[in-house]
């Protein structure tokens, strides 16, 4: 419940009257505050994407001297524009972090032109050269924590079959498929995925639905990559499979079977940006990592995962923690045959050539189109 | 046992499961369309009252740990709903259709703001009744975990059918659709008619609703309903005001949903997009291999702003 959070009416109410006692000399200089603008593209209280961006926000509340202003729900359109708009005029925000990612191009391109003097922080990895040097946009290779995720799913799978409830077949989400598959199978050799593609981010019914079709086929351990992970945990839990989450935490919804997760920590990476920024410090236009800069994270493991699990996972946690680990090493196979990372080949977490992956690896059944 | 795999078998079972999960929403709301559309009005407004619907019973599931006082609240919300939707259309030139579009965006809209601290808590839910007991197979067990909900449904299409043939109350509905002064003429209020049958319609519409989120998917979120409420009011043109067809057409469509998932399950994933579609395919081939510019849809009351 949040009835009691600021809206974005008093916060300005607020801030007016702050204005007009500094100008009154009735506060000091010290109490010149950095307002920090955040958007989201769905709730913050969805239990996924933008909720673990709202976590992330939270944290900057509680930094002194930063003030928080936040919309939710702003379409990829020109709304995003008239929010920031309104967020630097009104609010006098001089930092925003725009989180979705069809906002950048044009919109926070375009606002990032007419305000030089501000900053924007857009996350998806999109800034390129030709862009304005106060915006930027950076990322996390989650990458990594589904694979810690897979390495639990495989050892936990009975059945040697896991589940992926999957929203559109783009290069991120086949990432993620492909590495909890990678990590599955580094558990146990036999194990598969086999992916259902919803075909848009929220759609419940159809999620529900692909839960109930992949435990009828066996499967019982499963995750997902779509916007909300509310539905396919709770759907999965009812019918008595594991899960492993996706974004946030999810176990207070299926305490008994949530094994683990891949979770954005967006509440370490953002107090961090704005301390940078408010210290005058640059921060790197096109700013990416994953387990070891902090940007993502893994959930505690739950209860039923097994001692054998918990120290292979950790293990390879250890690895990516001291930058040692690649996940896409070669020979890697697609699921139809062909050699898609040849033998020898390592395909670090930056390497480019992933950014564009079109392919399902061995042991995922599935299609990509 | 948890492992036994029925390999191709799952596509019919989940067909089969899905009509049964998905389509409660769905025929609640083309019964209590079809009760409204009879007596002259269409309210189209009942994707509003069925959003609404599924926000208050999760809200009062919630608050009061009773799933049934949230059905009970589901139905009132939805009974409101249509009161105000009847209610404006009894003023003099008001068009029934804009006044639904208007309390569609209405009713989402209130639904998403009053539903917002709802999106995070788990309400209790709806209990199902296992009629699978008699099954080894655990996916046919879960098939047929079926919620009371569904059954009073399935159980209102025919008695809708025989009330509407032979009671009093029927006859009513009937002719304040089919004509107005009719009506007027045995001394009745047609005006008082309908605001009955749009009442007793967005009830329908709003329980169905309490079935979404206290069922199947079973939580609170925006997304939750996409569009099933305005697929429903366009079944009921589809299965001809007919509440045994609304009953076979709302199976076939919750069959339907579940179609796309269960044949990529089995591994049949090329064209889910096509898959996905099938239903909206399905309606558009129907609705123009049975239209004619030369006469009007059979079956249709003759009252309707859209046949008149």
């Amino acid at each position: 419940m949040d009835f009691g959070r600021i809206s974005r009416r008093h916060l300005l109410q607020g801030s007016a009257a702050l204005a007009l006692g500094s100008t009154l000399g009735t506060r000091g200089a010290a109490a010149a505050e950095t307002t920090v603008g955040f958007i989201y593209v769905g709730s913050r209280d969805d239990y996924g994407y933008n909720q673990a961006h709202a976590q992330g926000a939270a944290a900057v509340k509680k930094l002194p001297g930063i003030k928080v202003v936040e919309e939710e729900k702003v379409p990829e359109t020109d709304a995003v524009e008239k929010t920031i708009e309104s967020m630097v005029n009104l609010d006098g925000a001089t930092l925003l972090f725009p989180t979705s990612f069809g906002y950048y191009n044009p919109h926070v391109v375009k606002m990032a032109g007419k305000f030089p003097k501000l900053h924007f922080e857009h996350c998806g990895g999109l800034w390129s050269d030709k862009d304005p040097k106060n915006a930027g946009s950076y990322f996390g290779y989650i990458d990594e924590a589904q694979y810690i995720s897979g390495i639990v799913a495989g050892y936990s799978t009975k059945s040697g079959k896991l589940g992926f409830v999957a929203a559109k077949p783009i290069p991120q989400v086949l990432r993620n498929i492909n590495a909890f598959t990678l990590g599955a199978r580094l558990a146990n050799p036999k194990a598969t995925t086999q992916v259902i593609f919803t075909g848009d981010w929220s759609m419940p019914v159809k999620e529900a639905e692909a839960t109930n079709s992949l435990i009828d086929q066996g499967v019982d351990v499963l995750t997902c990559h779509v916007d909300g992970p509310k539905t396919m945990v709770e759907n999965a839990a009812r019918r008595g499979a594991m899960v492993c989450g996706y974004h946030v935490n999810q176990s207070p919804l299926a305490p008994k079977a949530y094994l683990t997760g891949a979770e954005w920590n967006w509440e370490a990476l953002y107090p961090k940006f704005v301390k940078m920024i408010v210290a005058g410090e640059p921060i790197p236009n096109f700013y990416r990592g994953g387990l070891k800069e902090e940007i993502v994270k893994v959930s505690p493991y739950g209860e039923m995962v097994s001692a054998e699990a918990r120290k292979h996972a950790d293990d390879v946690k250890a690895k990516f923690m001291s930058g040692e680990y690649t996940i896409f090493k070669g020979p890697i196979a697609d699921n139809k045959g062909k050699t898609v990372i040849a033998g020898g080949t390592d395909r670090g977490q930056q390497d480019p050539e992933l950014e564009k992956m079109d392919y399902l690896v061995e042991g995922v059944i599935g299609a990509t189109a | 046992m948890a492992d036994a795999s029925l390999g191709l078998w799952t596509v019919p079972l989940a067909v089969f499961g899905g009509a049964i999960r998905v389509s409660t929403p769905f025929l609640f709301v083309s019964l209590g369309e079809c009760i409204t559309e009879r007596s002259g009005r269409i309210n189209l407004g009942l994707e509003g009252t069925l959003v609404m619907g599924a926000m208050s019973a999760y809200g009062i599931s919630y608050l009061s740990g009773s799933p049934w006082l949230g059905v009970l609240a589901a139905g009132m919300t939805g009974a409101l709903f249509g009161a105000l939707h009847a209610g404006i259309c009894s003023l003099p030139r008001v068009n029934d259709i804009a006044v639904g579009i208007a309390l569609m965006l209405l009713g989402t809209g209130l639904a998403f703001f009053l539903g917002k601290p709802l999106i995070e808590p788990t309400a209790a839910r709806l209990p199902a009744i296992d009629f699978g007991w008699w099954s080894d197979i655990p996916q046919l067990r879960a098939a047929l975990r079926i919620n009371v909900l569904f059954l009073i449904g399935v159980a209102i299409a025919p008695l809708l059918y025989w009330a509407f043939r032979t009671t009093r109350w029927g006859l009513l509905i009937r002719t304040a659709g089919e004509s107005a002064d009719a009506a007027r003429a045995m001394g009745h209020s047609v005006l008082l008619i309908r605001l009955r049958a749009t009442m007793i319609g967005g009830f329908l519409a709003g329980i169905g609703g309490s079935f979404l989120s206290l069922f199947y998917p079973g939580s609170w979120n925006e997304g939750l309903s996409s569009g099933q409420g305005i697929t429903a009011v366009a079944l009921v043109i589809f299965a001809r005001w007919d509440p045994m067809l609304c009953l076979w057409a709302s199976l076939a469509f919750g069959g339907a949903a579940a179609l796309g998932p269960a044949l990529q399950s089995v591994g049949i994933t090329s064209g889910y997009h096509l898959f996905n579609a099938a239903p909206y395919i399905l309606t558009l081939a129907i609705m123009i291999i049975t239209c004619s510019p030369k006469r009007t849809l059979t079956g249709a009351p003759a009252e309707l702003s859209i046949t008149r």
